[in-house]
């Protein structure tokens, strides 16, 4: 915690009483957010999360106040749930632990790879994916995995897969960035990884890397590899709740501006 | 090692010089009350306890190198405990779950408090007074977003005039136990790699053995051995990887087949998965000075989900007996291969000498997660008997011949594969808090926990930006309904010999007195005083806040025995007071669901209690 945010908190708390008692001009949108963690946000606000909790705040007359915290385990309890704030941009639409909004937008896992190689992945039953180098996310989190991890082992793919930490080491820049390096560097030659991270960090590769969607893993046992990605208020929030979804859904063509200049694949869209 | 009989009767050798170290007797003690407090069982002052100090002390986390955390004062007994009081109290000031236990040096307490891990020392004479000093690591807050199960502390060693303990962003300190001032701090790993540390070391001789935390992040576990007067690491010992980095060489010689062979650590792994395999190794160290040999366990092999890593994973879930010299291994043992259940094999393991079969022999006594009761032979790391100590049906048993767990395989977890009534849950028949056992009954006593768990569905959650899909792990009371129970095993026939079943958890360690009593706590916030021998409960006091905490027993300067432990629920079973959503019945790794009434009975709060006969 910086001196600076310990400063803020006592005005935050109060402030933030009266966002959610319906006063009609709160001067401050509370919002917790990783300060490390683009292209979602960062402390110097530089991510597309960042820029929508401004469009969002600007349209209910407020500013966005931070309280930075990075997202692992114990965030939402520690944050949201401890009253550090009201909001926390980019949960799935079905996180249990948070009051949903609805979503603002649906991105997919990807195949990323290098262009150079043509290798133009576009189904998990390829059977060039029993012998390609691939990297994948680990969350770890007691066996918890990313979908990806889950569809290659049910298909007995596992020797040839290689994971980095989703965590990575926090005390370099935007830790889950390396697995896009990997990409780039060749130590793999295919990333199953989140679309976000793909798109951005794929972009400003020096080594030009393509990015596909991976498709429905259909059957019974399939897992999903598109999610609804809304923002989250407390349990009982509804008034916040409410008035959140009314600038999300006002703002939505903003919103996909906003996302395509961070080169976020929306699922359904073929990326560009 | 050359201090065998150094200041604070430190008792660090053969049994033999350690009865002439330490001695059993009152009169011989710098400290020595103003009158003899009857202080030890006529049978017990025979026990050879090495690495126990005078028998009003209690210097090592489980009170001598066995751990047996059995102390002789005899003061107390089942006649008198019913007029048991609170002899005086402390605030440490902070409100997470309160794991570990006291130090009790000459008329000094330690104590290690949960993150910021603030020590205290407390003059026994004036216990209300201020305390002699204070000292303040300042860790890292950052490290409180790594720890998995709160923010514990298990606690410190005392030796050659220092107090060791660990912080939770991995700093391995040793003070000077008379003024605080730091001898040498060390930092023996990384939070921003997800590194953390919350186990208590083990002083042994001129070495201090240290462990870490962090398998679920991918942290690669290790041991290791610094130098007491200076910090300097004499050895490192991986969890994982080559025989070179497990310290196993020729001497290596283990039991088991499937435990044999070379560089098992790369080879029982997908490629390179070993670097992050996990093995932490953040339970309790023992060591027999007799064999020279000290004994902890590895925790589960990280990170994917079990069909991400096929083979055995060494070696996670390992028992390692190693020279405390030099870290090389003598022999291991891996008791649940290629884990499915999160069932770490941390636990204590417990060297005490008994015949079987009318042979004396030198066991080891070890209560897994799995839900097993291990004694093997601490020489050769035979498995004598394993039997379920808690309702377990992962395996119908353990085969003495190949050491491995005769697996249920309905009960094998897969991810996104509903698999349902699973016992024990992942919290195991028991979790990190130790057992006691007493050279006067021949038993142990153990708390425990009755919950399974069912491993499930697809279940979406959050970190880092990205949506991941885990098994959602939802842990309920297992048979009975009861939720916890504290029993008396015995070692030798491998059963149960008596039990308390309790609502909740059972998640303090032990205590047994050569009054022939047995302390628990419940994380309810009852303290309870047992008899030892039938299992009677004598006395209860309810504490402010659930108890997590070890047990310990001290002779005050006053000439009085104490009973002394922490009160301050948490830990991973006490998560639920800490503010994780009940609307969230899989948080804590499934936890919550299973203690969604705790709130109901206790709340968060962070107190020494002492107890003593007016």
């Amino acid at each position: 915690m910086s001196s600076r945010f310990r400063s803020r908190l006592g005005a935050l708390s109060a402030t933030g009483l009266l966002l959610t008692a319906a006063v009609p001009a709160p001067r401050h949108l509370r919002v917790c957010a990783d300060p490390n963690n683009l292209p979602f946000s960062n402390r110097r606000e530089e991510g597309f999360e960042n820029r929508i909790a401004n469009l969002v705040a600007t349209d209910l007359h407020a500013s966005v106040a931070y309280t930075w915290w990075a997202q692992r385990r114990g965030f939402i309890r520690n944050t949201l749930n401890a009253g550090r704030c009201d909001v926390v941009m980019g949960v799935p639409a079905d996180d249990e632990m948070v009051r949903t909004t609805r979503p603002y937008y649906a991105s997919t896992y990807v195949f990323l790879t290098r262009r150079a190689d043509h290798l133009d992945l576009r189904s998990l039953d390829d059977p060039r994916l029993r012998r390609l180098r691939i990297g994948l996310h680990f969350i770890g989190d007691d066996y918890h995995n990313t979908p990806p991890a889950q569809a290659l082992a049910r298909r007995g793919i596992v020797r040839n897969v290689a994971g980095y930490s989703i965590y990575g080491d926090y005390s370099k820049p935007n830790p889950p960035a390396r697995l896009v390096d990997a990409v780039a560097r060749g130590e793999i030659d295919v990333a199953l990884v989140w679309g976000p991270f793909a798109g951005y960090f794929g972009r400003r590769s020096a080594v030009p890397l393509v990015l596909a969607p991976v498709p429905e893993d259909t059957g019974p046992t399939g897992v999903p590899f598109v999610f609804h990605i809304a923002a989250g208020v407390r349990h009982g929030d509804t008034a916040l709740q409410a008035r959140l979804d009314r600038v999300l859904q006002a703002r939505r063509s903003d919103i996909e501006a906003i996302l395509s200049r961070y080169g976020v694949p929306l699922a359904g869209k073929e990326p560009t | 090692m050359t201090r065998y009989c150094g200041m604070g009767a430190l008792a660090l050798a053969a049994a033999a010089l350690t009865q002439a170290c330490t001695g059993a007797r009152a009169d011989e003690d710098r400290h020595a009350p103003p009158h003899d407090i009857s202080a030890t069982h006529a049978d017990s002052g025979a026990f050879a306890q090495p690495g126990a100090a005078k028998p009003g002390e209690w210097t090592l986390p489980g009170r001598d190198f066995a751990g047996t955390r059995f102390s002789p004062l005899a003061q107390i007994t089942p006649d008198n405990v019913k007029s048991l009081k609170v002899a005086w109290t402390f605030s440490t000031g902070v409100l997470h779950g309160h794991e570990g236990q006291p130090l009790v040096v000459g008329s000094t307490m330690y104590l290690v408090t949960p993150f910021p891990n603030i020590v205290y020392a407390l003059d026994l004479a004036n216990p209300t007074g201020p305390a002699k000093w204070v000292y303040k690591p300042n860790p890292d807050p950052a490290s409180q977003g790594e720890a998995c199960c709160d923010i514990v502390n298990r606690g410190a060693s005392y030796g050659d005039g220092k107090i060791v303990f660990n912080t939770l962003d991995n700093h391995t300190i040793a003070l000077d136990a008379k003024t605080g001032k730091v001898a040498w701090s060390v930092r023996m790993g990384d939070i921003n790699l997800g590194e953390t540390t919350t186990m208590a070391p083990l002083i042994i001789g001129d070495k201090v053995i240290t462990g870490i935390s962090g398998a679920e992040l991918g942290v690669r576990g290790r041991l290791a051995a610094l130098d007491l007067a200076t910090g300097r690491e004499v050895w490192k010992a991986y969890s994982t990887g080559p025989d070179t980095d497990v310290l196993i060489g020729p001497d290596f010689k283990a039991f088991y087949p499937s435990d044999q062979g070379k560089d098992l650590g790369v080879s029982t792994w997908t490629p390179d998965q070993w670097k992050i395999g996990g093995g932490t190794t953040w339970g309790w160290v023992t060591y027999d000075p007799g064999l020279h040999l000290l004994y902890y366990g590895t925790a589960n092999p990280g990170v994917w989900n079990p069909d991400m890593r096929p083979g055995d994973n060494k070696w996670s879930m390992t028992i390692f007996a190693r020279d405390p010299d030099t870290g090389k291994a003598r022999w291991a043992y891996q008791l649940t291969p290629h884990d499915r259940w999160d069932y770490d094999g941390v636990n204590e393991s417990i060297p005490v000498d008994l015949p079987i079969n009318g042979q004396p022999r030198k066991l080891l006594v070890h209560f897994d997660r799995n839900g097993f009761a291990y004694t093997m032979d601490r020489t050769t790391g035979q498995v004598l008997l394993a039997d379920p100590y808690q309702y377990t049906n992962w395996a119908t048993g353990i085969d003495l011949k190949t050491g491995r767990p005769e697996e249920v395989p309905a009960k094998r977890t897969k991810e996104g594969v509903n698999t349902t009534d699973i016992c024990p849950s992942s919290t195991g028949g028991r979790d990190q808090q130790p057992a006691a056992y007493s050279p006067l009954t021949h038993l142990l006593y153990t708390p425990t926990t009755n919950l399974c768990m069912d491993y499930k569905g697809v279940h979406t959650s959050y970190i880092a930006g990205t949506p991941y899909v885990g098994a959602e792990v939802m842990m309920y009371p297992g048979p009975g309904g009861n939720r916890g129970e504290f029993i008396a095993w015995d070692p030798v026939a491998g059963k149960k010999v008596w039990g308390i079943k309790e609502r909740f958890p059972v998640w303090t360690g032990a205590l047994v007195t050569g009054g022939g009593l047995v302390f628990y706590g419940t994380m309810d916030g009852w303290v309870k005083a047992v008899d030892a021998r039938s299992g009677t409960v004598l006395w209860q006091f309810k504490s402010g806040s659930g108890h997590i905490g070890n047990f310990i027993t001290y002779a005050g300067p006053d000439g009085k025995q104490y009973v002394a432990v922490y009160a301050g629920v948490g830990g991973w079973a006490g998560a639920a007071v800490f503010g994780l959503s009940p609307d969230d019945p899989t948080g804590a790794l499934g936890f919550v669901n299973a203690m969604k009434d705790l709130g109901d009975y206790t709340a968060p709060g962070g107190m020494l209690y002492v107890f003593a006969l007016p």
